[in-house]
């Protein structure tokens, strides 16, 4: 394997060589989407021009040939995983894989079950558990978060108790960046009989995540943040629990024999995928991951730590910086503030002169609320980032707090 | 007789032609909003708040003799930089030449991405804001 260069890696991604405002982009918002190697781009259009029909119906060639590429990616992606392919399903995103366990997992909860989520969860690891609480009868604990970031562990024994049925924690933090000690966590729930539903949307792509080893009952991410479209995520659930639950969505494809009088359904993972499914989408996040198994991986998430560490170091140079979260354990991920500069005035000069960040609470307005502050800047590296984009960002950073200073 | 807002539309897109670059035009809209008469304390209540901003804006409409009269506040500066900008357009005329107004200044002072919804920092919000307080003079 070719060790990871990342000028050559740049070269995969046709939308880093363009410009903004005359400028060429720096991306640094990879925490609210990730960028596509034209690989993935060829593929979906491949997969229009030459294999599309319906999948799961039709015996004819194309029906089959689109089939194959789908259940083709199914296996990609629980190879990349340490999943089987039964224990995949294709959901919309993370959002909806939460909500597919929300309905479903919680249909067999009784009033007075328990949830636990921490303080730093984004919205949709939030909002799902309180309608599901709502619906059910059910109580919802937050396990707190301290000042530098991290989960409040001298807690955990306080809030996971042998009422938590479902722990459901984000594994790395959109907003603070911290990554959150899974395996520990999973063990501690299982011990107190729990389930554990990993949120990886923001690990997925900064480190590798084997279920099997982390022993996660239900592990959810998109597909938009690791070099896939939009439209398009992944729920992994242990088989024989997803075959004990009951169905999230009625319609095609998920029934094995249907009556007017009763249905039977099918098993996994078509019991969970409902209707006609995100088939490009699946092939290009398939496509993705062969992308990133082509990529000398190690090499990358070692750039990307280095990248991490460069930002931090050249940030805490510029007076008046506050990072908001620092926790030992973080990933390229950066939120920050600036004396009493608004984040939104910054994240627009920013923009002025290519940079593209997050402003704004994150999705997490809890969190927010914790700190106090209406939000942060935010930026978010991926291997192809590069140290120069780092000293042009800081460059443009202190000409943007010289502006409005 | 005052400026139509057409006319003072016209006096904004001469200001920022002299501009050669966007730090001279952003260094402008910061001191525009560094110079914003701001609402009072006491009137940044959840009414006077529009909503679907980054930063959290609040505006005061006022009549004075048949006469609309804007005052408001923002957290960002270049929020309030551009706001100022509206106001300077939209104060002091009538609910009916407010309603009616196109406001073409935006896009010709090279603005024009402030007002893609998605940029969510409210200037369509804004606007919307400003020309339903003339509709509501209107209606009484």
């Amino acid at each position: 394997m070719v060790p990871f260069d990342v000028l050559r890696v740049r070269q995969d991604f046709p939308i880093l060589q363009e410009t903004v405002h005359g400028k060429p982009l720096i991306y640094f918002d990879n925490g609210a989407s990730s960028q596509k190697p034209q690989q993935v781009i060829d593929r979906i259009n491949h997969y229009y021009a030459k294999e599309h029909s319906n999948v799961h119906r039709g015996v004819h060639h194309l029906s089959a040939k689109a089939t194959e590429a789908y259940e083709a990616a199914r296996k990609t992606v629980a190879d990349f995983v340490g999943a089987t392919h039964e224990e995949i399903v294709f959901t919309k995103g993370t959002t909806d894989a939460i909500n597919t366990i929300a309905f479903s997992f919680g249909e067999t909860l009784k009033p007075g079950d328990e949830i636990l989520i921490t303080g730093m969860e984004h919205h949709s690891n939030i909002v799902p558990w309180q309608m599901l609480c709502e619906r059910k009868r059910c109580n919802l604990k937050v396990l707190p978060v301290l000042e530098n970031g991290t989960l409040d562990l001298s807690e955990i024994d306080r809030f996971l108790t042998e009422k938590t049925k479902l722990f459901s924690f984000v594994h790395v933090s959109n907003t603070l960046g911290t990554v959150n000690p899974a395996k520990e966590l999973i063990s501690k729930a299982h011990a107190m009989g729990a389930k554990v539903l990993l949120d990886a949307a923001q690990s997925i792509q900064h480190m590798p995540i084997n279920v099997q080893e982390l022993d996660c009952d239900f592990l959810a991410f998109s597909g938009h943040k690791v070099f896939a479209p939009t439209g398009i995520g992944v729920l992994y659930g242990k088989k024989d629990l997803m075959e004990s639950l009951p169905p999230y969505q009625g319609g095609g494809d998920m029934i094995e024999y249907v009556t007017f009088e009763k249905t039977t359904y099918n098993t996994m993972p078509l019991k969970f995928e409902a209707g006609t499914p995100n088939i490009s989408g699946v092939i290009a996040l398939g496509e993705a991951l062969n992308y990133m198994n082509s990529l000398d991986l190690q090499g990358a998430f070692q750039h990307e730590e280095a990248l991490g560490n460069y930002l931090r170091s050249h940030m805490r140079e510029i007076p008046k910086v506050r990072f908001i979260g620092e926790a030992p354990e973080t990933c390229s991920t950066l939120s920050f503030l600036v004396g009493d500069l608004h984040p939104f005035d910054l994240g627009t000069l920013l923009d002025q002169q290519g940079v593209a960040v997050r402003t704004g609470h994150h999705c997490t307005q809890p969190l927010m609320q914790q700190f106090n502050i209406p939000g942060t800047v935010r930026a978010s590296l991926a291997f192809y980032n590069t140290h120069e984009e780092i000293d042009r960002f800081i460059t443009a950073l202190n000409r943007s707090i010289q502006l409005l200073s | 007789m005052s400026k139509s807002i057409n006319e003072l539309q016209d006096e904004v897109i001469e200001e920022f032609a002299l501009f050669d670059d966007w730090m001279e035009k952003y260094e402008y809209i910061i001191d525009l909003g560094k110079d914003l008469p701001l609402i009072d304390e006491a009137k940044k209540t959840e009414d006077r708040l529009i909503h679907g901003c980054q930063s959290r804006v609040w505006v005061e409409a006022e009549v004075l003799d048949d006469r609309m009269c804007f005052t408001a506040d923002s957290e960002a500066i270049i929020t309030k930089g551009i706001i100022s900008l509206l106001i300077r357009v939209l104060s002091n005329q009538t609910p009916e030449n407010i309603v009616k107004s196109e406001l073409y200044f935006i896009g010709k002072i090279g603005l024009q991405e402030h007002l893609s919804p998605t940029r969510a920092n409210g200037l369509v919000g804004m606007i919307n804001r400003l020309k339903s307080e003339a509709l509501k003079q209107l209606a009484k």
